[in-house]
């Protein structure tokens, strides 16, 4: 399956790479292998069409720069509107400093809100509140009681009122009995619904109406598939969640309705919940999410290194600098530091669909990069910014400072005044390209 | 001996309303209209079925089908479309239905052991409760086996149902060996003399090495006692469950081999059409689907009525 989908970008990615913009022509074919990446990953069929259409929109007409190829370019588009979408940061519990705090479970059947409700006690607990557990779902056979072991197993209040039908009334009393009993965090467990259920559906709603929480969350089983749009938003036009939930990621499911389910209601995921031990719960990171629903392997960590040295801003300000002269050693610096930051070249472009056959012949030295980087390295800043201070005595000094010959010194510097020439003659033109260090001969 | 004599069309029809009215609407409204069927039409329908949970490859594949079925067709309208899609929805379907009755089968092995097994909250428990009144109405002796010794409070939901449905329940404290209470459950029922073993099991995650490995022992155990059992391992499947379905049902198959399929929660929006691919791929037929949580919402599957009942407008 992952071998597949790395194949496949492969392919879709060769027409890409080697050109230096993006064009509906050249990306046509990775956006379709994107969008199956998306459907596979259960993110519904209309938000994965408009998601396509936004990357599309994003990308057209975009420079490449020299230091990444179109391929990363448009995976990392696609990457950055994906974390996007799920929530560009984190998004905290809200949590009532003063007063009581009511926490509302809410969802369909089997999502798993009554392991996560008593997940999240022993979250809180630990935080030092006042748990309360309120045990709302008396219809399914048993989930009183099994709210009751697990409150037990966390030394947690379990709230409920035997042989009672009236679900509104359990939640009134529970917030009562938290307030008699000092306990200034109540979580509310229902029972799992379908949201066509109106009888149900006015149910959880009324609940909401009497406790008047501080937080509502949607529980929802990673593993849904296309509906997830339809009961999320139901559920959203009837009880207005503050936050969702994602269960059973422990599992392998890619968690794709996570981004249907955000498009819709635009609500942020708060928490993650992966497994069955009470202790298995963790705050969401959109970024991780992301990588799972493209899909782990090496198309994810191509996206991260590119992502990492891809800094637009930083590229920007070279070719400013570019253009108006002044690239000096500093900036020479800068850009081997974006590249070892990359690790191992050779590694990188190995990751690089399509580019490992290749990858052997290419000449690219990390050892020349770090010996470059030394040298830069010993020279004071006013000799970075102003080469032509490089007499003879300063040379010594940092060919003795960086451990190199003077000889190295000597060509380095020489081949940075050529490279400055050059560059004298793109700034001259409109040409926007940084000159690529591949093709700097330092040997 | 006649089982499930309670398949009632009308009742299928009202579970999968929703989903009949979304799925034919849809076909109804990008087929109208339309004399010829071109290729933006159809890749209409490939995303109508994908949004059923169909699956990108599986969609494909019937649209593929039926474009071919097409060219030999004079008639292109937008019956003729549905109809051949229907047509071929409901053979990938019947394709590994059972040639034996089940009432057969029941006369001839007894107890009868059947193996429910499935991911977390699937509905295997409440499958359970619902398969043993069904069994105990068609007039037959029921022993229930509570071999989720895991889940807090397990044994008290199973507790109720077999209470509900009236039959005999087999269960050991919480934290026991769930393949102990699989071999206690067996023998009980061959004491008894009982006609039909279901085994509920605790939900696990198809990840869970530990877990499904578990599975195997407790697949294991039955086959000790009774060496013809299980007679069937149903994988009970979430109907709102998308392509990690697919997934499922193949690791779980690696433990059990697996003979049918449950698809539950069908009385709510989802489509359940992740079933297509998971059946071609296990090759094995869907034997029952959930369409409530009362006792009496479980349906006996039938291909035919299931697809027909989709395309019912
Ligand atoms: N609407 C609807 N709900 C169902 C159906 N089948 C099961 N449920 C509900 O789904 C929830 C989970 O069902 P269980 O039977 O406990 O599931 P399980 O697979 O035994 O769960 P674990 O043992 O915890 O893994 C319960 O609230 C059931 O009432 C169905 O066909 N329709
Ligand atoms: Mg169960």
């Amino acid at each position: 399956m992952l071998e597949d989908l790395t194949l496949k970008l492969e392919k879709a990615l060769k027409k890409v790479t080697g050109q230096g913009r993006l064009t509906e022509n050249n990306i046509s074919d990775t956006l379709r292998e994107i969008r199956l990446v998306l459907l596979d990953a259960d993110v519904n069929y209309k938000i994965t069409k408009q998601f396509i259409e936004d990357v599309k929109i994003k990308a057209l007409g975009q420079e490449v720069l020299t230091s990444v190829t179109p391929g990363q370019l448009i995976t990392k588009i696609i990457y950055d509107e994906l974390t996007k979408l799920m929530g560009g940061q984190r998004s905290e519990l809200n949590l009532n400093a003063s007063g009581p705090t009511v926490i509302l479970h809410v969802g369909l059947q089997g999502s798993g809100k009554t392991t996560f409700s008593a997940k999240l006690a022993k979250y809180l607990k630990d935080k030092k509140r006042n748990v309360l557990l309120t045990a709302c779902d008396i219809y399914r056979p048993a989930a009183v009681e099994q709210l009751r072991l697990l409150g037990k197993q966390i030394d947690v209040p379990v709230f409920s009122i035997d042989g009672s039908n009236d679900a509104v009334k359990i939640a009134e009393e529970s917030l009562k009995y938290a307030k008699e009993n000092g306990l200034n965090t109540v979580i509310i467990d229902t029972a799992g619904r379908l949201h066509v259920d109106e009888v149900l559906m006015d149910e959880v709603s009324a609940i909401k109406e009497k406790v008047k929480p501080t937080e509502t969350l949607f529980v929802v089983d990673s593993m849904t598939g296309q509906d997830a749009v339809n009961s999320a938003k139901a559920f959203h036009d009837r009880v207005n969640f503050d936050g969702i939930v994602l269960t059973k990621l422990d599992g392998d499911s890619r968690g794709g309705c996570a981004l249907s389910i955000k498009a819709v209601v635009s609500k942020p995921i708060k928490f993650i919940s992966l497994g069955e031990k009470l202790d298995s719960i963790e705050i969401f990171h959109p970024e991780r999410l992301a990588s799972r629903i493209l899909g782990k392997g090496d198309i994810v960590s191509l996206v991260e290194k590119a992502q990492e040295q891809f800094d637009e801003k930083e590229a920007d300000d070279l070719e400013k600098r570019l253009m108006q002269n002044k690239f000096d050693f500093e900036d020479f610096l800068k850009q081997i530091k974006m590249l070892k930051k990359m690790g191992s070249m050779k590694s990188l472009l190995a990751m690089v669909p399509g580019l490992n056959k290749q990858i052997k012949n290419t000449d690219i030295d990390d050892k020349q990069l770090v010996k470059v980087e030394s040298i830069i390295q010993s020279m004071t800043e006013t000799e970075r910014s102003n080469p032509k201070l490089l007499n003879g005595s300063r040379r010594k000094r940092i060919a003795k400072g960086s451990g190199n010959s003077i000889q190295e010194v000597n060509r380095l510097i020489k081949q940075f005044g050529e490279m400055q020439k050059m560059m004298k003659m793109f700034s001259g033109k409109s040409g926007k390209r940084i000159p690529n260090l591949k093709n700097l001969n330092f040997n | 001996m006649k089982l499930f004599k309670n398949i009632n069309f009308e009742k299928l029809k009202s579970g999968l309303t929703k989903t009949r009215q979304k799925l034919v609407n849809s076909i109804t409204e990008v087929v109208s209209g339309k004399a010829k069927i071109d290729d933006a039409t159809l890749e209409e329908i490939e995303e109508i079925l994908i949004s059923s949970d169909i699956g990108v490859e599986t969609s494909m594949k019937i649209i593929e089908k039926a474009k071919e079925m097409l060219r030999s067709e004079k008639d292109r309208s937008k019956i003729n479309i549905v109809e051949l899609i229907k047509k071929e929805l409901s053979e990938v379907l019947s394709k590994y239905d059972d040639e034996i009755s089940e009432s057969e089968k029941i006369e001839k092995f007894k107890p009868y052991v059947i193996l429910i097994i499935g991911v977390n909250g699937a509905g295997k428990t409440t499958t359970i409760g619902k398969l043993a009144y069904n069994y105990k109405q068609a007039g037959l002796n029921v022993v229930i086996g509570s071999a989720d010794t895991f889940r807090a409070a397990a044994n008290e939901q199973l507790e109720i149902w077999a209470d509900r449905a009236g039959v005999t329940l087999v269960q050991k404290e919480h934290g026991a060996d769930p393949s102990s209470v699989a071999y206690d459950t067996v023998n009980i029922a061959k004491k008894n003399n009982a006609d039909i073993v279901l085994i509920d099991t605790a939900g696990r995650l198809h990840t869970k090495n530990n877990l499904m490995e578990e599975l195997r022992k407790i697949n294991k155990v039955l086959n000790k006692v009774l060496d013809y059992a299980p007679n069937e391992v149903y994988l009970v499947l979430d109907g709102n469950t998308g392509q990690n379905a697919i997934i499922q049902a193949k690791e779980f198959s690696k433990y059990a081999d697996l003979t049918g399929l449950i698809i539950t929660k069908l009385d709510g929006t989802a489509k359940g059409g992740v079933i297509f691919q998971v059946c071609t791929e296990q090759k094995v037929p869907v034997k029952y689907i959930g369409v409530g949580e009362g006792i009496d919402n479980l349906q006996t599957f039938d291909s035919k009525s299931y697809v027909e009942a989709l395309f019912e407008i």
